[in-house]
């Protein structure tokens, strides 16, 4: 076991690293981007380029997006921040996230690939009556994104303080309106084709520099894992580190949150609106199929990675020097970049960070225009009776609106967990839409009543428990200081919300008085098992 | 280039019988070896990743076994879901490939050839 000095133990800071070091690395990135955005948007038409990139990408390019897309803010900085602190537990967060591609391998990805065209509610409402289907997937979709953007935004003023030095809220809520100003740009320019070469930058690099770091920490520990744990033990002084139960095992209250955590994760991946949205950028169910195992190895082999440099953090840097820098938890991926390589790579690793953020909210804020203008708008407003350019000008118009309130958002999110947010999405997104996403596709009995209480349930209940969870009152770390009105004891509301939704889609169908169209449901099988008329790729 | 088509309504009035063509026999059977798969391997693994979680949250001693070193049950079995992953993933790929791909390329051949209205000219609109 290698005596660990800690040389660095005075710099406990308000920042590391050269903020204009930092600041420079991130303006490259962004200029490189906004230079490959501004050519991609030359070939932007026609809302299917806009919305679904022309369907022109193959399966390892929309794999590699869809890793970008995935590995948010909460993946990378707040996972690695966990491993280090909580030890095991946070990695039990790595494992949900990745086994949680599955259920959209097998069941998802290529069926909805056949039977939509640009969002969730194409899929939803193909054999259901479409007005009430439609209007309710779009408000669940609208809801998830909210809160996803929301995690990120607050991500971002977060990262800000460590990175750039700026601690006072007013340079922190500059600092999210320039991300958010930048996001809007690239969405409203760029459309999906942008976003998607944002993305696929993002992950490269993202990757890259995780691959990186984990051979340098395994490096000093002899490349071998039992010596690395081992240092992460003395650091930490507690043995426990290794062990499951560090974080979730206090009591059986926190065990059961575990459980209801892994439950949202696991089936909440496959329904969330960016991630399906990605789909439809490829022009075969084929390659959709192919995307879903690029993303797969990708995700699985970053989570990997996680791994090490959780407990490279913790064993080079120490849960009480994370813990006392500002940006707290989520800070452990950054100082052990400076621990590592310095300033250099604390600006590389840095400049990542910022532009996970940048490419994750582009892709939720193109997802959410898309659902307003195509669903609501073009569909259920003007029932159909609308010019796809027109339906383009609305959704270019909703992106302007959604940047701005999430730029607002995430100024009044500030200082708010991350990882909770996200969570907090991640069952909004398993209770509301998976039931009906599942049922439609392979329940011959399941009808429009089916689908609206599921859909309103799901998304009603999990709102619900979380108003009333230590969350958001009644604790120390709550939302909401020195006000209790707590009636439900889990943070996460995955445990009781999904199983309710699968109950009330089932329920809803069974009782429902009006049956659906027979022709629409064999249409939509036939249809979704061997992609007959499916949208193809449009030609430039 | 090409114009979208105006929005979905994915699907109405297609004149195609769709109603008898669930009843075809070759569909049938791609429906069958669909599910035959996805079905059993989604309830496999997501009894396996229960097992997994139930053990991390409630059987800590059992997970903090050590087995080589530091490294115990637990971190071996996290290991484990990740092995499990990426066999599940590569294994469909390969039954997708051979036993689904074909099949479904003959039936889509097929619709396609007996109404081309519907299918080839705008993809996807009906309307």
């Amino acid at each position: 076991m290698m005596p660990l000095s800690l040389p660095m133990q005075t710099v406990e800071s308000t920042q590391v690293g050269e903020p204009w070091l930092n600041m420079t690395i991130f303006g490259l990135f962004v200029a490189v981007t906004l230079v490959i955005v501004l050519r991609a948007s030359r070939n932007t038409k026609t809302a299917a380029d806009y919305y679904a990139a022309g369907r022109s990408f193959s399966g390892p390019q929309n794999g590699t997006a869809i890793a970008g897309d995935y590995l948010s803010a909460a993946s990378f900085l707040g996972i690695v921040g966990a491993i280090a602190i909580n030890g095991y537990d946070g990695f039990l967060y790595s494992i949900g996230f990745l086994v949680a591609w599955l259920v959209a391998l097998l069941l998802v990805a290529e069926l909805l690939r056949n039977t939509g065209k640009f969002t969730m509610a194409d899929v939803l409402s193909f054999r259901l009556r479409q007005r009430p289907v439609r209007i309710a997937a779009a408000i669940t979709t609208l809801a998830v994104c909210f809160f996803y953007l929301l995690a990120q935004m607050a991500g971002a003023g977060g990262l800000v303080s460590l990175l750039l030095g700026i601690d006072d809220r007013l340079g922190q809520s500059l600092v999210i309106t320039v991300v958010g100003g930048l996001m809007i740009l690239y969405v409203l320019i760029g459309g999906m084709k942008g976003t998607t070469w944002v993305q696929i930058i993002k992950a490269v690099m993202l990757i890259t520099g995780a691959f990186v770091m984990t051979i340098w920490v395994l490096a000093i520990h002899n490349f071998n894992l039992s010596t690395l744990l081992g240092a992460a033990m003395e650091t930490a002084g507690n043995p426990e580190i290794i062990n499951p139960g560090l974080q979730y095992g206090v009591s059986s209250t926190s065990q059961l949150d575990f459980v209801s955590l892994a439950l949202a994760l696991v089936l909440g991946t496959a329904a969330l609106p960016h991630v399906l949205m990605r789909f439809y950028t490829v022009p075969t169910a084929k390659e959709a199929r192919r995307s879903v195992v690029w993303a797969i190895w990708l995700i699985g082999g970053f989570y990997l990675f996680t791994l090490v440099l959780g407990y490279g953090a913790g064993a080079l840097i120490g849960a009480d020097r994370i813990t006392a820098a500002p940006g707290g938890v989520n800070s452990a991926a950054p100082l052990l970049a400076f621990e590592l390589g310095g300033p250099i790579l604390l600006g590389v690793i840095s400049a990542v960070a910022f532009a996970t953020i940048l490419a994750v909210v582009a892709g939720l804020t193109i997802t959410a225009a898309a659902s307003f203008a195509h669903d609501i708008y073009a569909n259920v407003i003007r029932k159909g009776n609308l010019d796809p350019d027109g339906e383009v000008k609305v959704a270019r118009r909703t992106v302007v609106v959604i940047g701005i309130l999430s730029i607002l958002g995430g100024i009044g999110a500030q200082g708010q967990n991350i990882a909770f947010l996200v969570a907090l999405a991640f069952a909004v997104a398993a209770s509301a839409n998976l039931p009906t996403i599942l049922y439609s596709l392979f329940w011959k009995r399941f009808n429009t009543q089916g689908a609206i209480w599921s859909m309103y349930g799901g998304l009603g209940s999990a709102m619900l428990l979380i108003a009333f969870s230590p969350v958001v009152s009644g604790r120390e770390t709550s939302m909401i200081q020195g006000a209790d009105f707590v009636l439900f004891p889990l943070n996460n509301p995955g445990i009781v919300s999904i199983p309710l939704a699968f109950f009330l889609g089932w329920l809803g169908s069974v009782l429902a008085k009006t049956t659906e169209d027979p022709q629409k449901q064999a249409e939509m099988e036939v249809r979704s098992l061997t992609g007959v008329g499916a949208e193809k790729a449009t030609e430039h | 280039m090409a114009t979208e088509p105006s929005p979905p309504d994915a699907g109405t009035a297609a004149p195609v019988d769709f109603t008898a063509y669930q009843q075809n026999p070759q569909f049938k059977e791609l429906r069958k070896r669909h599910r035959s798969f996805v079905f059993p391997m989604a309830v496999f693994f997501l009894l396996w990743y229960f097992l997994y979680v139930l053990l991390a949250s409630y059987a800590t001693d059992f997970m903090s076994t050590p087995v080589w070193g530091n490294i115990n049950i637990g971190l071996i079995m996290g290991l484990l879901q990740f092995v499990t992953t990426f066999a599940i993933t590569m294994g469909y790929v390969t039954y997708a490939n051979r036993k689904l791909d074909p099949i479904a390329a003959d039936i889509r051949h097929e619709l396609e050839a007996t109404a081309p209205e519907v299918f080839t000219e705008k993809p996807g609109a009906t309307k």
